[in-house]
């Protein structure tokens, strides 16, 4: 029955794809290039909807699903399988990831139509899709493992896709440098775990938990907050997030669904998957929620100044991947991942819409020459706004259920968590002015767009934001609305964002409660259902805010902004500089290790040990060389007597060495007879 | 000792004599043609010894070494006469002091 499913193609076909484009795409036409691109990852999204369909005609529902295809490691007591497992989690996961995975590569015929490198591009992006399925399909640490490098890898290719530029290329090692500190922590993490449980399965270890009730903090506390630093890196909190702003240097597309939609929430889906020792630790769970609330806030903060489009959409994936590990620390794992599947529809919308943009713009990203595209970019314009409405978290939209829900559970979770509460509510209000001061700048007003790129641009640029200019059409750049392979997908992802909350947080928390434990029912706890109400009117007014203060600055050209911005110049160039945090880790981190290693490694082990070494062997050979080449006169006379000198020596030798008795040969003997 | 002949050590100091000689010779001589005639005198001095003690100790090996000796001097005297006579041709000199090309 298992084998009906057909789970293994579900990684296979986009690693086919991979395959494909990445041997032979050089070679291919376009055509031929975009239908493997989005052939494979369509029959893999069909795979896990034929299995979603399946699985949910079940009652009841075998939970988990598991398929081990073959032994991996056999070591001892260890044993590592090439297993997957289906659940409700990894469902929803994969829906989401294939599914907006399929959009995004829609888009990104259009987006990159023009580009170099076309298959190249999309052999990484089949290869994400490729890494991410096995990340969430696995069945064991070991395999997630496997998936969570391997998206590192596809991440790190496609923010260096443009590795000719400088920013790219260290954006992208900055993303895997950054990613391999959290790693560390995943690794320390499953050596505990391999020590305390000898297993690396979820459900072998979720047993061993069961059957051992008493195991409390301690060891687990420990293994927490490993797996946590893991989480930490690649959902990019604090104190590890520095790497995906940068890692807007990539493609937008790619910023939609690696660094906003999928790969990110891949810490959030890891602490959802171990909730079992999460649960186990209420310390680490305060911490994972401190953290969630503090990036959440942290990141909102600077989102408020930023100019960039792309970056502030970047700051506002940290700031709400900071509220989904809020909600996975107050143990409300459904509430996290119900907004991690929203924020998946509206973040995706978001840079999508942001990449129409910057297409129609011919690469323009800086929102202060924007202005007044409603007219021009009439589509973008209404699912923009989709978006912007849903993360700012208003009713009726997306963002306003899964947001909610987590802010209630944070308020019942204790007076940690009304404190965080109160934090997030903040967060809340501060993320809807930034994103309707976005959607101001950008669409509204009178347009400040240069005239050059209206008139006599001449050129169109892709996302890239220096000024390498890929020539496209001999006729002046005009602002034109994005061709249809990539307003599809911004509309069915418009229609998601709007309808993608109706589910409700009671109905998607019963359907993941068999994985990630039961929500609380608001009937029950004190307060009752008017509480819950209560809180969502607050958050709902706390948006309302934000958008009546940005309306207020942007709508219409005025000095509020300026003249705020004056009165408080050391906090707007404190956010401005994003707290300086990446010029405190480079003084405090990086310009220490790399003096020290240019010190250890540089004078001691490559100047000391190795060209000294090198030099030493040189210098004595060269020494003794120098010595003995006189002999080497080329004068037969002069060789002559040195044979004669050596055999005087060698004669002196043996009558001189007995006389004195010290060897040689005696030639009195010889001469006796013997 | 035999008064009617003459005693062994008179040939070894003959034959040491002979050998000082020839290593003298090949030593000072600038001519080629010397050189090579001290180490045909070498090579005889060393078979007069040779034959010295194969005479003293009735041993037949030491003269059938000798025969040796000879064919090898014999052999040498024909490539090295070769080689006198090819680098005259080059270089229209025996003077050993200029025939110095393998100096570095």
């Amino acid at each position: 029955m298992n084998s009906h499913l057909h789970l293994w193609l579900i990684p296979v076909l986009p690693f086919l794809g991979f395959l494909v484009n990445g041997t032979l795409g050089r070679r291919l036409p376009k055509a031929l290039v975009s239908t493997v691109a989005l052939g494979f990852p369509l029959a893999s999204f069909l795979v896990v909807v034929r299995a979603a369909v399946i699985f949910l005609s079940l009652k009841p529902q075998p939970i988990p699903w598991l398929i081990t295809y073959a032994p991996w490691i056999n070591a001892g007591p260890l044993h590592v399988n090439f297993s997957v497992a289906l659940d409700q989690l990894s469902l929803v996961m994969l829906l989401i990831i294939t599914g907006v995975g399929f959009l995004i590569h829609i888009y990104s015929v259009g987006y990159m139509a023009h580009e170099d490198g076309y298959w190249r591009y999309f052999s990484y992006l089949n290869l994400f899709l490729f890494f991410m399925t096995v990340l969430v399909l696995a069945e064991n640490y070991l395999l997630m493992f496997v998936g969570w490098e391997g998206v590192g890898l596809a991440s790190y290719l496609l923010i260096g896709f443009y590795f000719d530029k400088k920013s790219a290329a260290d954006a992208g090692k900055k993303a895997f440098v950054v990613n391999r500190i959290g790693d560390v922590g995943f690794l320390l993490g499953m050596f505990l775990l391999l020590s305390q449980f000898s297993s690396l399965s979820f459900f072998q270890i979720g047993s061993g938990l069961a059957a051992n009730p008493a195991l409390q903090g301690g060891i687990l506390t420990a293994i927490a907050l490993c797996l946590l630093l893991g989480a930490v890196g690649k959902s990019a909190q604090i104190p590890l997030y520095i790497w995906l702003p940068d890692a807007m240097e990539g493609p937008t597309p790619v910023s939609a669904l690696i660094h906003a939609a999928t790969m990110v929430t891949a810490g959030v889906y890891m602490i959802a998957r171990t909730h079992a020792i999460f649960d186990r630790s209420p310390f680490a769970l305060a911490v994972v929620a401190i953290i969630g609330a503090a990036t959440a806030f942290f990141a909102a903060t600077i989102a408020l100044v930023q100019t960039d489009i792309k970056r502030v959409l970047a700051y506002s994936t940290i700031s709400q991947l900071g509220y989904m590990f809020l909600g996975c620390g107050v143990a409300a794992y459904s509430a996290a991942i119900f907004h991690l599947m929203t924020h998946a529809f509206f973040k995706a919308l978001l840079f999508l819409a942001a990449g129409s943009v910057i297409h129609g713009l011919g690469g323009e990203q800086d929102m202060r020459k924007m202005g007044g595209l409603r007219k021009h970019l009439p589509v973008t314009f209404w699912t923009m706004t989709a978006g912007v409405v849903a993360i700012a978290g208003i009713w009726p939209l997306a963002g306003f259920f899964s947001k909610d829900a987590i802010l209630y559970e944070a308020f019942q979770h204790g007076a940690l968590g009304k404190a965080l509460y109160f934090v997030g509510l903040v967060t809340a209000l501060l993320t809807s002015f930034y994103m309707f001061r976005l959607w101001y700048l950008t669409f509204m007003g009178d347009s400040r767009t240069a005239s050059h790129s209206f008139e006599d641009h001449g050129a169109a640029v892709h996302s890239r934001s220096d000024s390498k200019l890929v020539l496209e059409a001999a006729e002046p750049h005009r602002v034109h609305e994005s061709p249809w392979s990539m307003l599809g997908p911004l509309v069915i992802l418009a229609i998601l964002s709007i309808t993608g909350g109706w589910i409700g947080i009671e109905r998607f928390g019963d359907f993941l409660s068999p994985v990630v434990g039961p929500i609380l029912d608001p009937a029950q706890q004190s307060g009752g259902k008017s509480l819950d109400i209560g809180l969502s009117v607050v958050a709902v007014a706390a948006a309302l805010i934000g958008w009546y203060i940005a309306r207020l600055f942007y709508r219409a050209k005025n000095d509020r902004p300026v003249r705020l911005a004056a009165s408080a110049s050391g906090i707007y160039t404190l956010l401005e500089h994003k707290y300086w945090i990446d010029e405190i880790y480079s003084n405090a981190i990086v310009k220490p290790l790399t003096l020290a290693s240019r010190y250890i490694l540089g004078w001691i082990g490559e100047g000391l040990i190795v060209r000294g070494s090198a030099w030493l062997l040189a210098g004595i050979a060269t020494l003794l060389g120098e010595l003995v080449r006189r002999w080497q006169s080329g004068n037969l006379r002069s060789y002559s007597g040195w044979l004669a000198a050596g055999a005087a020596a060698l004669l002196l030798f043996t009558v001189v060495g007995v006389v004195l008795g010290i060897g040689g040969v005696d030639i009195r003997m010889v001469w006796a007879g013997h | 000792m035999d008064l009617h002949t003459v005693p062994t050590s008179w040939y070894l100091i003959l034959s040491a004599l002979l050998f000082s000689l020839g290593v003298i010779g090949f030593l000072i001589k600038r001519s080629l043609i010397t050189v090579f005639m001290s180490i045909e005198l070498m090579l005889n001095a060393v078979n007069l010894s040779f034959v010295t003690f194969a005479h003293e100790w009735h041993a037949v090996k030491g003269q059938i070494f000798v025969f040796f000796v000879m064919m090898v001097a014999a052999a040498e005297a024909a490539v090295g006469l070769a080689i006198i006579i090819a680098i005259f041709r080059a270089r229209a000199t025996l003077n050993v002091d200029q025939i110095d090309l393998m100096k570095l």
